[in-house]
């Protein structure tokens, strides 16, 4: 392929990186304490970056520089998820920062940045390519944890999720080397055909693979990897914490499908075995120890386990198609889990008033006295998420579980479904909370207008995709290439 | 038959968008919402009983067929139409949810306009779970459904609502959640989830009895047998009256039509198989939870109990027809058995809606639900007595009432299997006697118990108007029953036959 097509293909990245350092230069240079040239330039990169990759997008799979870049359908759909998520997110966050007087441009540069770096997790198509993205995206979280420095609690978490996301790039990067060493490729189908060729069982390559999974189960946040969720999601600001439960599970379920279904494909079997033991752990600790909790953003954190068991379900399928659409269940998951933790997260921000943080879920309480259309929308995000129609959540659940069992695991699938009843306790809770508890102050929640549409728009999404979600679905099959 | 005008999409629709509109009104015009609400249910029951007229009584086939693409990739789609099972259900919610919205008209004044909306939206959804023909849209209205319902327990509910209304939420969805394996695991085997497609595939014993033990934990529950039952009287006595009569009048039906259009035809031959276990726990239901409601000290709870027990006949009247078969080889008394439990079920949701009805008029004034804190009410509300007498007598099955006639088939047809079924099966004629005019002499009949009670006022124009069109078609369909029998005779001998016949082998 000419050069020119090579960078053709890579040009919403490269576009980003060149925008991205720009605005870090404008930024340094500006005066203004509200920070909006910043704020509005990143939005608007973002903007024309999910442009690009709906313009540039190819009809198969291309790959461009030596393989180790690849441009296929399942890209496209994902890079524009994360560009558009990314721009509400950061659409909530700005106000939270401005509100708390934490307002540095700095959040929105290392934002940009993350979003590079899942860019080229999802396009990575080496080993090395994946890592280099986990790194740029994860290097640029642990920095924005850490922004708010006279908190207690947000320099403690960013020095957990250093430290243990540290860690599991570290198991990472030794499970690629081993799987180097083995197979003497970085590509990663030319590992798969190479993997296939061993004639006998290879205990090294298992060896290598375990890995691997632990470093993906790290980066989901999947029992018993998942220490720093709930520790993570509780210390960082609000809006850091939101950013961190929306785009990068994408990206890490992209990683997930580069590394276990396309690279590791003659493992199949090995890595399912894994992956459901992962999967359940995470279904059964995520839902039960959210039932416990009091504060919001723990409950959450739970919660993102437990969905993240029910996503790492939907993988099981790998690529096998032959039964079922494969594992379109998981991506169709993730960008319903996605709009749904967006829209929870921007809640409990809506919720925060000035000096104080919106913590606890008694802050809930009464909240369809004082803003009946707020506690209206979350009441269709925690139907939403405990999965009952006519909302989205219903329809990801359904479609993990249909794929489930169109490989024959029925018992896995009657498990799962348990546990999303177990789960439904806890954001009923909320609920009750809302609509059956009478408030404690009559204040109403302030919101400006744009922030009121766009909460609105978030909540009835899931509205909309659970009464029409055909065409995502489809979107999702179409990316698997059904 | 072609159908230029959509039914049953209107009938799904306009209550659910006529709900979200009373819902923007707001509270504000509190007189204008009630009649817009008013306005809506009458135009719907109007409209409901196009069903009726337009309906051909000589076919099972399914009519009012619409259909339209929905989720291609699946092959699932929104494709409507109902049989002689589904039209009197459909006809017995737009029914109710009149008298629902009449009952509500002074008691609620608390958020008026989403307890209202709430009802409507309910009354849709409950329209779309009767006349679905894909499985999947059927389970979509049949979850979609707990939403409305769990929040008119939680928000309008008594002391206990929360506790009640979260029970009903987790037991009802831990049932459904397993008919939807079931019905996923069906369709990786042929693909589609037309309902009538899943009647006609073939399936082994094993699966079949897994099958049938993921819809009876869904049907058991939502209708509800013994021994998980126990989320209804808390429900009941929680809720609001709306609250309770929709319980009791349409939403315990839906385990039953599940059973008809699910369980029986799909798997006929794990039914079979299961028909012990089933009447027997419908015998429990009727007989146990008989001397359990003639306990009770709160009204509410003692016609719930109530509830379970005449719901035991309807499941009683559904499985006991592979023992009669077994006994005569005739398809008569099957058939005699399927027709008394639908018939029960319709009846029963006149009375028992009516009784909460009664309930709620005493409730209202005195703001008390024990018995014990009436007594004598006949001497300060006369007209209410009649009423409440009427609907008493109908409860314990008293010939001349609808209760009677299905009670009756379903005795008469248990009889065929064997002797003891049909003797248990009876003594609800003196249990439910016993509990409900036992109630009825304590509350109504004596003296005047005390001052609340002397003050009473007799019942206005709305309250009779309610209780007077329900004793009517308590009254009508007890002397006159043919009606809804010529509604359901075809689609009754269509199932007979199609359950009679082994899906083994083929």
């Amino acid at each position: 392929m000419p050069l020119n097509a090579q960078i053709a293909l890579l040009l919403p990245e490269l576009v980003l990186l060149c925008l991205a350092c720009v605005i870090l230069l404008v930024d340094a240079f500006s005066k203004d304490p509200d920070r909006s040239l910043t704020y509005w330039s990143v939005q608007a990169t973002l903007i024309v970056i999910a442009v690009l990759v709906y313009y540039g997008s190819p009809e198969t799979a291309s790959l461009a520089f030596s393989q180790n870049f690849i441009a296929d359908p399942l890209s496209t759909l994902l890079k524009i998820s994360i560009c558009l998520i990314s721009v509400v997110v950061f659409f909530y966050s700005y106000d939270y920062f401005r509100e708390h007087g934490l307002l540095q441009g700095e959040y929105f540069i290392l934002g940009l940045f993350a979003v590079l770096g899942m860019l080229i997790m999802v396009s990575a198509h080496t080993l090395l390519t994946i890592y280099l993205g986990l790194e740029l995206l994860s290097l640029s979280l642990y920095a924005m944890v850490a922004m708010h420095r006279d908190s207690y609690t947000a320099p403690e978490a960013a020095m957990k999720y250093f430290v243990l996301g540290a860690l599991a790039s570290g198991m990472l990067l030794y499970g690629i080397s081993i799987l180097y060493g083995v197979s003497g490729t970085l590509v990663l189908p030319e590992l798969a055909s190479i993997i296939s060729d061993q004639s006998e069982f290879n205990l090294l390559l298992t060896f290598g693979l375990v890995f691997v999974v632990v470093g993906i189960g790290f980066k989901l946040g999947a029992v018993p990897f998942h220490m720093w969720v709930p520790d993570v999601y509780e210390g960082a600001p609000t809006a850091v914490t939101l950013f961190i439960a929306t785009a990068p599970k994408i990206a890490a379920l992209a990683m997930a499908i580069r590394l276990l279904t396309v690279g590791m494909q003659p493992l199949h079997l090995d890595w399912q075995g894994m992956l459901i033991i992962l999967s359940v752990l995470s279904m059964a600790a995520g839902n039960i120890i959210a039932i416990s909790q009091t504060n919001i953003k723990r409950m959450l954190a739970y919660s993102a386990i437990a969905h993240i068991g029910f996503l790492i379900l939907g993988l099981l399928p790998g690529m096998q198609t032959e039964v079922g659409y494969g594992y379109a269940g998981a991506m169709f998951y993730v960008i319903v889990y996605a709009v749904m933790s967006m829209g929870a997260f921007g809640m409990v921000i809506l919720l925060g008033r000035k000096d104080h943080e919106a913590n606890n879920i008694d802050d809930f309480k009464g909240l369809a006295e004082r803003s009946p259309w707020f506690a209206f929308i979350m009441l269709v995000l925690m139907f939403s998420m405990a999965g009952v129609p006519p909302l989205a959540g219903f329809w990801a659940k359904w479609f993990v579980i249909k794929e489930v069992i169109a490989i024959g695991h029925v018992w896995l699938a009657g498990l799962a479904v348990a546990f999303s009843v177990i789960g439904a306790y806890y954001y009923l809770r909320i609920i009750k909370l809302m609509y059956f508890d009478k408030p404690e102050h009559l204040t109403a929640l302030k919101a400006s207008r744009p922030v009121r549409i766009v909460m609105s728009v978030n909540g009835l999404l899931l509205v909309a995709f659970g009464l029409m979600p055909g065409w995502l679905m489809a979107l999702c099959t179409r990316a698997l290439g059904f | 038959m072609q159908q230029s005008l959509p039914i049953l999409s209107l009938l799904i629709w306009a209550p659910i968008l006529g709900g979200v509109f009373v819902l923007y009104a707001g509270d504000r015009q509190g007189q204008t919402v009630r009649w817009l609400a008013l306005a809506i249910s009458v135009l719907v029951f109007l409209l409901s009983t196009l069903l009726y007229l337009r309906f051909d009584t000589t076919t099972h086939v399914m009519q009012f067929r619409e259909y339209a693409r929905w989720i291609d990739t699946f092959n699932i789609h929104y494709h409507l139409g109902v049989d002689g099972f589904a039209v009197p259900l459909i006809l017995l919610t737009t029914f109710t949810t009149v008298l629902v919205i009449l009952a509500g008209w002074e008691a609620i004044q608390t958020r008026l306009s989403q307890y209202l909306a709430a009802f409507l939206i309910l009354e849709g959804m409950m329209i779309g779970v009767f006349a679905s023909l894909d499985a999947i849209l059927f389970y979509f209205f049949w979850e979609a459904m707990l939403i409305p319902m769990f929040l008119i327990i939680g928000i309008w509910g008594g002391p206990r609502r929360v506790y009640a209304t979260v029970k009903f939420f987790l037991y009802t969805f831990l049932g459904s959640v397993f008919m939807l394996v079931a019905l996923l695991y069906m369709y990786t085997r042929i693909g589609s989830f037309y309902i009538l497609d899943l009647h006609y595939l073939p399936l082994s014993l094993q699966a079949q009895k897994l099958i049938f033990i993921a819809f009876l934990l869904a049907f058991a529950v939502k209708i509800p047998m013994w021994p998980v039952h126990t989320w209804l009287p808390d429900a009941h006595v929680e809720a609001p009256t709306g609250g309770s009569v929709i319980l009791a009048a349409i939403m315990l039906k839906m385990g039953g039509y599940g059973f008809i259009r699910f369980s029986l035809p799909i798997t006929p031959d794990a039914a079979l198989a299961f028909d012990t276990l089933m009447i027997v726990l419908s015998l429990i239901a009727i007989v146990y939870i008989g001397f359990v409601a003639l306990v009770q000290q709160d009204m509410k709870k003692l016609i719930a109990y109530s509830s379970i027990s005449h719901m035991g006949f309807v499941t009683l009247g559904f499985f006991v027809g592979f023992s009669v078969f077994a006994a005569t080889q005739q398809t008569a008394g099957v058939s005699m058995g399927l027709e008394g439990a639908m018939m029960q079920m319709i009846s029963h949701g006149f009375i028992s809606a009516a009784l909460f009805l009664c309930v709620g008029v005493m409730y209202d004034r005195v703001h008390s639900r024990d018995i014990s804190a009436y007594g004598g009410v006949a001497n300060t509300m006369p007209v209410f007595a009649a009423f409440m007498m009427v609907f008493a007598m109908a409860n314990a099955g008293l010939p001349g009432t609808s209760g009677f006639v299905g009670e009756f088939l379903v005795i008469l047809s248990s009889f065929q299997a064997s002797l003891w079924v049909a003797l248990l099966a009876a003594s609800i004629l003196i249990l439910g006697a016993a509990y409900t005019l036992w109630m009825y002499k304590r509350v109504i009949f004596g003296e005047v118990a005390n001052d609340t009670v002397a003050g009473l006022k007799d019942i206005d124009g709305r309250e009779g108007f309610i209780l007077g069109a329900l004793a009517f078609v308590v009254l009508l369909f007890g002397i006159w029953p043919a009606p809804i029998f010529d509604l359901m005779h075809a689609s009754v001998e269509h199932l007979v036959a199609h359950i009679l016949q082994t899906k083994l082998g083929q």
